[in-house]
Formats: C-alpha cells, structure tokens, sequence
C-alpha cells in the first residue's frame, strides 16, 4: 500500500485539519469532537442542514460545507459513520432556531448514529428533520436488505435543499424538498478497481485486471456481480438502463445528469462517458438541462464512475441554479 | 467466583485485548463482506473503555456495563456502536445496583442486550447479523441457569459456546440486514464479523470469571 498518509490512524484528523487551514475563509473546524462548520453558523432565522458520514468520499461533506449548501458536516473514521457526540454539537453549533435538518446516507450505521443524535437534540429542545437519501438503483431487494443505499444524489440534494434554506424556507420547506430530490433521483456506480482502506491496508475487494464490479456503492464494498470488462459506451448503457427504467424517464423529461467519478478515474474518462449518457437520454426523448462531472463523491482511490440522474422540475431547477459557495461548488458568487 | 464489580473489570479488559487480538481477523472478514472497518472500530471502542476503566473503578457491575455503553455508543461508530452501545446498556438496567449477578440475572441481561441489538437494528435471527450469535447465548444461558445444573461459571460458558457455535452458523446465511445485505447470495459463504466480535465478547465473560 502506497499512500500519501503519516499514520493509518490520523488519517481523518490530518485531512480535515488540513482541509481547514485551506479554506479558513469559508469554514470553522473542531477538532474534539470533530466537525466542520461554516465560517457564519449559526445564520439567524436560517434552518441549519447538517450531513455526515464516514470518511475516504471527499470532498463529500466537508466539501459542501458554505453558503447556499450544508452549515455543517460530520466526518466519521475512514468509511464509518460518525458518532452522536459529534453530530449533536454539530446540530447544536447551526441551530439558530429555526430547526435543523439531517441529510443521511441510507446505511444502517449513519441511520442508527444520527437517530440517536436526532433524540438527544430534540431531547434539549432542537427541532429535527431527518431525510434519507436512498438513490443507488443497484440494491435490487429492498425487502430483503438494509434498502437502497446513498450515493451521488445525495451531492444534489445537498444543493438543492441547502439553497432552499439560504433563501428563507422553513424547517417543513426544506425536508420537503430534499425529499423531492430523492424521490426523484437514481444513481448506478461501477468500478473497475478497489480502494484500500488505510487501516486495513489490503484492496476492498479482489477483481483481475479485465474484470469490473457492477453495482458498487462507495466504501469499497463489492457490488451487484462482476463482468469482464468493457468499452466506455457499453459500461455507460449497463448503468443508465436500471437508473432510466427504475425514473420511470419518458420523453419530454428534462434531466440534471450528474457522471461521478469514484477517486481514481480521470476527468477524460467521465466525459466520454458523459457524452455516451447524453446520447442514451436522447433517445429515451429526455432533455439534459443541467449537468455535473467530476469528482464529487468518491470512494478513496477507487477507479470508476457513477451515473446519477435526477428528474428536474422548476422548482428544483432554480434552486440547483442558486449561488453556492463551498470548497467544492462554487458558483453565482 | 461471584461476578462482582471487580469481575466486570476484569471482562472488560479481556474485551479489549480480545478486539486487539482478532483485530485483522475482523477486518479480514469484514472486508468479505462489508466494508473492512469492524476490528478497527471495535479494537477503538474497547481500547477507549480501557483508558475509563483507567480513571475510575465502577462499583457495580451494572456500573461497569453503563459506562461500557456510553464509551462504545461515543466512540466506535458505523452500526457497532449503537448497537453494541444499547446492548451495554440494556445490560446494565438489567443487573441494576446489585453487587454481584446471579445466574439467572446474567441469562437476563442477555436477553436485554438481545432485545436491545434487535430494537435498534430491526434484525431477526437468521439476517447473518450479530443477532445470530445472542440468541442462541440468550437460549443457552437461560437453560443453563433455569436448569440448575450448571454453577455461575457453567452458565457464561453455555453463553459463550452457544454464541461461538451461532458465529459459526453464520456462514452459508445469505445476508438480510447490515452492509453484507448488498450481496445478497454473494454474501453466502462468508461468517458474519458481527456475530465472531460478539462471541469474542461473550467468551472473554468466561475468561475474567475462570
């Protein structure tokens, strides 16, 4: 295992130590217990959107903490959610009274976590919300498993319902439209090589070298099966297919497309594969009207992308279109 | 042998360098089937009760197991720690301010601990998750003490046994709770990580008392 680390076991401490001394303006970082927060929190009258959750996806969530996005993020050990004795400070540290909502990953620790810091806020007084975020088309049975998991719709609805609340909207405004987001939005990944988790040292999983995992999430863990590997355009066609149907895209549908890459891919890769996806909504008759590519949330090193379609309407439009300024976002300010 | 305060200490501290011991082993079969994290964070959670066990001496048992809860809830993370937290904690509120834990308190407490585990995680025996290993101990252990038969000693190991032998039962289970949910049949063939660090914890329980 090569990587650019001191110790296995500072690894989060070093990077979000790091990550504040790089954007001083924007954020305020704590330490013990660790969580980020931005620069102006609490913002008067303003309902505070906290996230969180394991490590090793950045910038996700740190990387969306400012304004028109999250006030706070919440990063747990290397692919392990964070604890209620950071989450409640976090929530405490944004309240300005107007509620707080929790952005969570749909995994059974980020759940359980912030369910227990959601009770304890409540518990002094702090009005809660929790949405789930829910997106990955990959986990078929949700009967039979811990359900759908998060993955890159949840960067959207970061945005989206972050921008409600830097406009005004209420505590009920704003899960609701969070909400919107993930009812609406569905995310296929791949990879076509494992990360390596620094304390375990070792790759997640094993692939040879003409093998790719379809249906991965992103912590590493092995996906829907293995396939020998393919051309771009037809790797593209396998994870648009199940995003498309489970949408339920019908022509006239306008599109935010979203290519995600996973750590280790380059943005080359993701744009051929963009151009790949865009023909495939064309001639399914929806129109892109917004689009997002790059490294957004990812899975340490891991090569590979994910395919996120989110089914847009005014509403969500314009607030996607709403000045946003954070380490990773930045625009219209 | 009573299982008094200075027992729970002493099983405490056998948690801890069990987790230590099987760290990479958890890892290992976490990385099967989950994403490689639960020897990491259990030898954390434990390493921490450790360090409290080190700034003051709980005076019960039921003590003992509280401050246990609240350290793991605080520091191990992903769904261990709440898990495992409410688990400690439904123990305790169990055994309450007794001094000593009779046999047939103990088979309570595991049941508590059980209870809890399947409150919060919403797994059902079966699921391939660390329920899978406290039913059994919980069934074994009540036995063992409505029995009769067995002393105090002879109900932690009917516990123990019972929960290595649920771990091991875990393998052809195809996963239905958990991160390894996402594999579905591909989880098959695999042992749960969760059910091995609760039967870990439940033999170190025989160890502190032998």
């Amino acid at each position: 295992m090569k990587k650019l680390i001191n110790d296995p076991r500072s690894v989060v401490e070093e990077a979000v130590q790091g990550f504040g001394l790089a954007y001083a303006e924007l954020v305020t970082v704590s330490e013990d217990p660790t969580y980020i927060t931005r620069k102006d929190a609490p913002v008067a009258g303003k309902v505070g959107l906290v996230s969180g959750g394991g490590s090793g996806h950045e910038p996700l969530h740190a990387g969306y903490v400012g304004k028109g996005m999250l006030d706070a993020a919440v990063p747990g050990a290397v692919f392990t959610s964070p604890t209620p004795d950071q989450i409640l400070p976090a929530t405490e540290a944004v309240n300005s009274g107007a509620g707080v909502v929790h952005i969570v990953k749909n995994y059974t620790g980020d759940v359980l976590n912030f369910e227990t810091a959601a009770e304890l806020a409540e518990a002094e007084g702090i009005s809660v919300r929790t949405v789930l975020v829910n997106d990955d088309v990959a986990v078929e049975d949700s009967l039979y498993t811990a359900g759908r998991r998060g993955v890159g719709g949840t960067v959207l609805v970061e945005k989206i319902a972050g921008a409600a609340a830097e406009r005004g909207d209420d505590l009920d405004a704003v899960a609701a439209v969070a909400e919107k987001v993930n009812a609406n939005v569905r995310t296929m990944g791949v990879a076509l090589s494992a990360c390596t988790v620094p304390h375990a040292g070792t790759p997640s999983f094993d692939l040879a070298d003409d093998e790719i995992e379809i249906g991965i999430g992103i912590h590493g863990e092995p996906g829907r099966h293995k396939i020998p590997m393919e051309n771009a355009d037809s790797i593209t066609n396998r994870l648009l297919e199940p995003v498309l149907a489970d949408l339920g895209i019908t022509a006239g549908d306008k599109v935010l497309l979203f290519v995600n890459g996973m750590g280790g891919t380059p943005l080359s890769e993701l744009y051929i594969v963009y151009r790949r996806a865009v023909q495939v909504l064309a001639e399914a008759g929806a129109t892109v009207e917004r689009s997002l590519v790059g490294n957004y949330i990812t899975a340490l090193e891991m090569q590979g992308c994910s395919i996120t379609v989110l089914r847009l309407d005014d509403q969500m439009t314009e607030l996607w279109d709403a000045p946003v300024h954070t380490a990773a976002l930045r625009w219209g300010m | 042998m009573v299982l008094d305060a200075g027992w729970a200490v002493k099983w405490l501290t056998l948690c801890a360098q069990a987790m230590a011991e099987h760290r990479v082993e958890l890892i290992e079969l976490d990385r099967a089937i989950g994403d490689s994290d639960h020897g990491e964070n259990m030898d954390r959670g434990f390493q921490a009760v450790l360090a409290k066990l080190g700034e003051s001496t709980p005076e019960t048992p039921g003590a003992a197991l509280k401050m246990t809860a609240m350290t793991l809830m605080s520091k191990v993370g992903g769904a261990a720690g709440p898990l495992y937290g409410t688990a400690f904690l439904r123990a305790a509120t169990a055994v309450g301010d007794a001094a000593e834990i009779e046999p047939s308190t103990w088979a309570d407490a595991l049941a508590a601990a059980r209870d809890g585990i399947v409150a919060r995680g919403k797994a059902e025996p079966g699921d391939k998750t660390m329920v899978d290993a406290w039913t059994p101990a919980v069934d074994a252990a009540r036995a063992a003490a409505d029995g009769g038969s067995a002393d105090l000693l002879g109900v932690l190991v009917a516990a123990a046994e019972a929960a290595e032998a649920g771990a091991v039962a875990t393998d052809p289970l195809i996963a239905r709770k958990g991160r390894a949910s996402y594999l579905g049949e591909r989880s098959a063939g695999h042992r749960d990580p969760g059910a091995v660090s609760s039967a870990l914890i439940l033999r170190a329980a025989v160890g502190a008392a032998a």
